[in-house]
């Protein structure tokens, strides 16, 4: 017998994905700026996606506050550059942040459960916004500009942002991937699966769920830096918005819950619909919510779920095949 | 005879108004198998939450090889040695068979690599599951659900097994090989506690019987001593006898 974690399938599509973002990386290059702006919202959108699917597909973590770190990381960031340090390294720097306050935070947030948990982590986010308004340096309730990414040309400024982005996406889905590669991965899954029977079997739940929670908040982080470069401008009631969660809930139920390759899916369609009704308006929130309750009612599962049960699809090397051993290998 | 491997003292736990376990006392040695019997609601499964750690007892305590483990969490207690099945199988159903082991083998056996891909196997193969290695949790049937249960147990190779009615639904030759596995973990220095609705089964393989009613151990030795006691016999056939 023997333990096989590459399939043919993996290889090929590990393959596909290292193409595609060395594609990808000569976006900038070849498009117009305004099509590398949306490019680079698809990539936050997927960053989201991936991370609150981190948290509440295996953590069982049902978070509606994580917009308490994008903000974190949109506001660091113009905060860093504020201090007159560069903008690129204050993004760095209030991506670290983001992580270093989402630890503090998983200290009493963990301790609540289920719906306690999802409506503590909104109360906390709200917090936050309100210290920041309080905050006339950080432009109080009105906004504030990042103006110090004015010094770039903006065909520069637009490549270097999308850059970063796709860095960002990248790291953090290597994150994850290894994460769930290695071997706390397997607990993760069975935390993911049922969470009382992974204790009785000697999984540190609490210590892995911490885990996933500062990565998550280092991820939202991210995504909250790229937002604010992305559009160079940001107030408290837009980044800290709830509706950022609602999004992540979206894009997550919508591609597949506790699968890897859904989330990205989800965040793909929901960019889809964003650039079709470029109007946004209530209908569009009305679709939004209709697609995600028939998602719900229908396919609880996701667009993944279905194509991994129909089809035993798996796209990514994270499980384990029992093979008997080749003769002479 | 030699100091008890897992032991419990005095232990309570009230649910509400009810007490459900109400002053326990229970030991277990290395290489012996106790049966424990009563009938439903007679707090069985609760006396094996508290000892693997699922829940607290409100008072008394639990301890493996002399150290207290009261306050000891599921999963501290399990890379401790101490490992149990559920009554109703909890797989973890999006993973498969062999990935379902192999987190009992990691988290709770400490296991690595080569080690515990090996480990799981051997495991698998004396479950009678290595066939179904690579087939998703969610698509095994109950006898199935149930074996995986104990492989998992195993694989995080206890000290202390507790099983919680593994035998329900067997036929006969299942049964038989059943007991001849908890027999083989027996002589080899494990200590097994069975709860088991089938009483034959368990005569065939326990040293000792603990019978349980109303939260209290009202019988307690050899399993043919313990099965001729009236208060038994009241206690299962519900009567006066």
């Amino acid at each position: 017998m023997q333990v096989q974690r590459w399939t043919r399938t993996s290889r090929w599509f590990g393959a596909a994905f290292c193409v595609l973002v060395v594609v990808l990386a000569f976006v900038p290059l070849v498009f117009d700026p305004d099509i590398v702006q949306k490019l680079t919202t698809l990539l936050i959108l997927v960053l989201l996606a991936v991370m609150w699917n981190a948290l509440a597909g295996y953590g069982g973590l049902l978070s509606v506050g994580q917009q308490a770190f994008i903000g974190i990381g949109a506001y660091g960031t113009v905060f860093f550059a504020g201090q007159g340090i560069s903008p690129y390294p204050a993004m760095l720097l209030a991506t670290v942040l983001a992580g270093a306050i989402s630890l503090p935070i998983s200290l009493f947030a963990l301790r609540l459960r289920a719906a306690q948990f999802a409506i503590g982590m909104w109360v906390i986010a709200e917090v936050i916004s309100i210290v920041v308004r309080l905050d006339q340096n950080l432009g109080a309730g009105t906004g504030i500009s990042l103006i110090q990414l004015n010094q770039y040309e903006p065909n520069f400024r637009q490549a270097y942002t999308f850059w970063l982005a796709l860095a960002f996406t990248v790291i953090f889905l290597a994150a994850l991937f290894f994460l769930l590669r290695s071997p706390l991965g397997a607990s993760l899954r069975a935390i993911r699966d049922d969470e009382d029977a992974a204790r009785s079997l000697g999984v540190r739940v609490a210590a892995r769920k911490r885990l996933l929670f500062v990565l998550a908040g280092l991820g939202c982080g991210a995504a909250g830096v790229l937002i604010v470069a992305n559009t160079l401008f940001i107030e408290p009631t837009s980044i800290f918005s709830v509706q950022w969660s609602a999004y992540m809930i979206f894009m997550v139920l919508v591609g597949g819950l506790g699968t890897f390759e859904g989330p990205i899916l989800g965040a793909i369609l929901l960019f889809a619909i964003q650039t079709t009704f470029t109007q946004g308006g209530p209908w569009y929130l009305v679709g939004l919510g209709a697609t995600a309750a028939l998602f719900a009612l229908l396919l609880p599962r996701g667009l993944w779920g279905v194509v991994e049960e129909r089809l035993g699809l798996q796209l990514i090397a994270v499980g384990f095949r029992v093979v008997e051993k080749k003769p002479d290998a | 005879m030699e100091a008890a491997v897992l032991a419990a003292v005095d232990v309570r736990k009230r649910f509400g108004a009810l007490a459900v376990l109400d002053g326990v006392n229970l030991s277990l040695h290395g290489g012996e198998v106790v049966g424990v019997v009563g009938p439903n609601g007679a707090g069985k499964t609760t006396l094996l939450n508290v000892l693997s750690g699922s829940l607290t007892p409100d008072s008394g305590s639990i301890t493996l090889r002399d150290r207290d483990i009261t306050r000891k969490s599921a999963a501290e207690r399990c890379k401790l040695g101490v490992a149990r099945t559920h009554q109703v199988p909890r797989p973890f159903v999006g993973m498969t068979v062999f990935e379902n082991v192999l987190v009992a083998a990691t988290a709770g056996g400490g296991k690595r690599g080569a080690d515990a891909y090996e480990l799981c196997v051997r495991v698998l193969e004396q479950c009678g599951l290595a066939h179904l290695a690579n087939r998703r949790a969610e698509g095994l049937g109950l006898l199935q659900r149930k074996r995986l249960e104990l492989a998992r147990a195993l694989a995080v190779e206890p000290a202390v097994l507790l099983l919680d009615e593994i035998g329900g639904g067997l036929t006969d030759a299942e049964s038989a090989a059943l007991v001849e596995m908890v027999a083989g973990l027996r002589d080899r220095g494990i200590a097994v506690l069975w709860i088991e609705h089938i009483v034959h089964v368990l005569m065939q393989v326990v040293g000792r019987l603990v019978c349980m009613d109303a939260g209290r151990v009202i019988a307690e030795g050899p399993p043919s001593t313990v099965v001729a006691q009236a208060a038994v016999i009241d206690a299962y056939l519900g009567g006066k006898a």
